[in-house]
C-alpha cells in the first residue's frame, strides 16, 4: 500500500476552506484551467480529486475520461454557492448504465 | 446466421463442443451479472445517502465559513490558513468486488489531534466552526469518494458483462445451434442420397 494525495480543485473561495486540513488546493478561474489541472493531477499520485459542480459542469468529458479507470477518484463537491445537482446525476447515471433504467431517483419525481 | 463451414462431421463435433462451452459460458456471466447488479443496487443506495449527507454538511460548513470570511480581512484569513496544520494523505489499496477491482481508501493524516493552524487571537468564532466541521467531513468525503468510485467501476464492469451475455445469448448460441442444425441435415440428405445410389446399383446389378 502506498500513499497518495488528496487534491481539491474549485474556485478561490471554497478551495480556501479547504487548505487548512492539509489537502492539496489548486484554485481554478474557469473549467479551461481546471482541465488542465486535473490532467496535472491524474498524472501525479492523486488519488482522490475533488471538483465543484461549478467547473465540472463545463468539463464532463474530461472527467468522464478517469470514470472507467481505478485511479484517480474524481468526486464532485457543492462550491460554497450551494449544490447544482450534477453531483447527483453522476450517481444517477451509474445506475443507468448498469441497470438501464433509474430506479433510485424515479421516487423523488425528478426529471 | 448461418456459420461457413464445411458439412463435415468433423466440423459437426467441433461445432457441438463449441456450442456446450458457449452455453455454460453463459450461464456463468449471467449469475456473475446477477450478483454484480445486487451488490450495486446496496451500493448506490449508499451512495445516494452519503452524498445526500455531504453535500448538506458542507453547505453548512460553506456557510460558516462565509459568514467567518466577512467578519475577518481577507489578508487576515488567509494568512491563517496558509500552513495547515496537519498533512492529510491516504494510502490506496484494492478490494475485489465480484473480479472488479475497487480501490478502498484509507486516511493517514498525520496530525498531532489540533485541526487549527493559527492562533485564536485575530480569528472568529465562525472560522473555527468552518474548521471543525470540515475536519470532521475529510473522512466521510473520501468514503463518498471510494464508494462513488466502487460504483462507477461495477457499473462499467455490468454493462461489459450485459454485452457478452447478450452476445452470447442472441448471437453465438443461435448461430451455432443453426450451424450444427445446418451441417446434421447435410450429412442425412448425403446418407440419404448414398442410400438411393445403393439401391439403385443393386437393382442394376440384379437386373444386368
Amino acid at each position: 500500500m502506498s500513499t497518495y494525495k488528496i487534491g481539491v480543485i474549485g474556485d478561490k473561495d471554497t478551495v480556501l476552506a479547504f487548505k487548512s486540513l492539509g489537502v492539496d488546493i489548486f484554485p481554478a478561474m474557469d473549467e479551461k484551467e481546471a482541465g488542465s489541472m486535473l490532467a496535472q493531477l491524474a498524472k501525479q499520485n492523486y488519488a482522490v480529486i475533488f471538483i465543484t459542480e461549478q467547473l465540472a459542469k463545463n468539463m464532463k468529458e474530461r472527467i468522464d475520461m478517469y470514470r472507467s479507470r481505478m485511479l484517480p477518484a474524481i468526486t464532485l463537491i457543492p462550491s460554497n454557492r450551494g449544490s447544482i445537482g450534477i453531483g447527483m446525476q453522476e450517481v444517477k447515471k451509474s445506475v443507468e448504465k448498469a441497470i438501464g433504467v433509474d430506479i433510485l431517483f424515479e421516487r423523488e419525481g425528478e426529471e | 446466421m448461418l456459420m461457413r463451414v464445411n458439412p463435415t462431421r468433423m466440423e459437426l463435433t467441433r461445432l457441438k463442443k463449441q456450442l456446450v462451452t458457449a452455453r455454460r459460458g453463459h450461464k456463468l456471466l449471467k449469475d456473475k451479472q446477477d450478483e454484480l447488479i445486487k451488490k450495486f443496487i446496496d451500493m448506490v443506495k449508499k451512495n445516494k445517502e452519503l452524498r445526500e449527507e455531504v453535500e448538506r454538511e458542507l453547505e453548512s460548513a460553506f456557510k460558516s465559513f462565509t459568514m467567518a470570511r466577512s467578519q475577518m480581512p481577507q489578508e487576515v484569513l488567509e494568512e491563517s490558513l496558509m500552513i495547515p496544520a496537519a498533512r492529510a494523505s491516504i494510502g490506496i489499496s484494492k478490494a475485489n468486488i465480484m473480479s472488479v477491482n475497487v480501490p478502498k481508501i484509507e486516511i493517514s493524516s498525520e496530525e498531532g489531534g489540533n485541526i487549527y493552524s493559527y492562533g485564536f487571537a485575530q480569528t472568529s468564532v465562525e472560522l473555527d466552526n468552518a474548521i471543525g466541521i470540515l475536519a470532521g467531513m475529510l473522512p466521510k468525503m473520501l468514503r463518498l469518494s471510494e464508494i462513488e468510485k466502487a460504483c462507477q467501476l461495477m457499473a462499467d464492469e455490468i454493462e461489459k458483462t450485459r454485452r457478452r451475455v447478450n452476445a452470447l445469448e442472441y448471437v453465438m448460441i443461435p448461430s451455432l445451434e443453426e450451424t450444427i442444425k445446418y451441417i446434421t441435415m447435410k450429412l442425412d440428405e448425403n446418407e440419404r442420397g448414398n442410400i438411393t445410389r445403393l439401391m439403385k446399383i443393386k437393382e442394376m446389378v440384379m437386373n444386368g
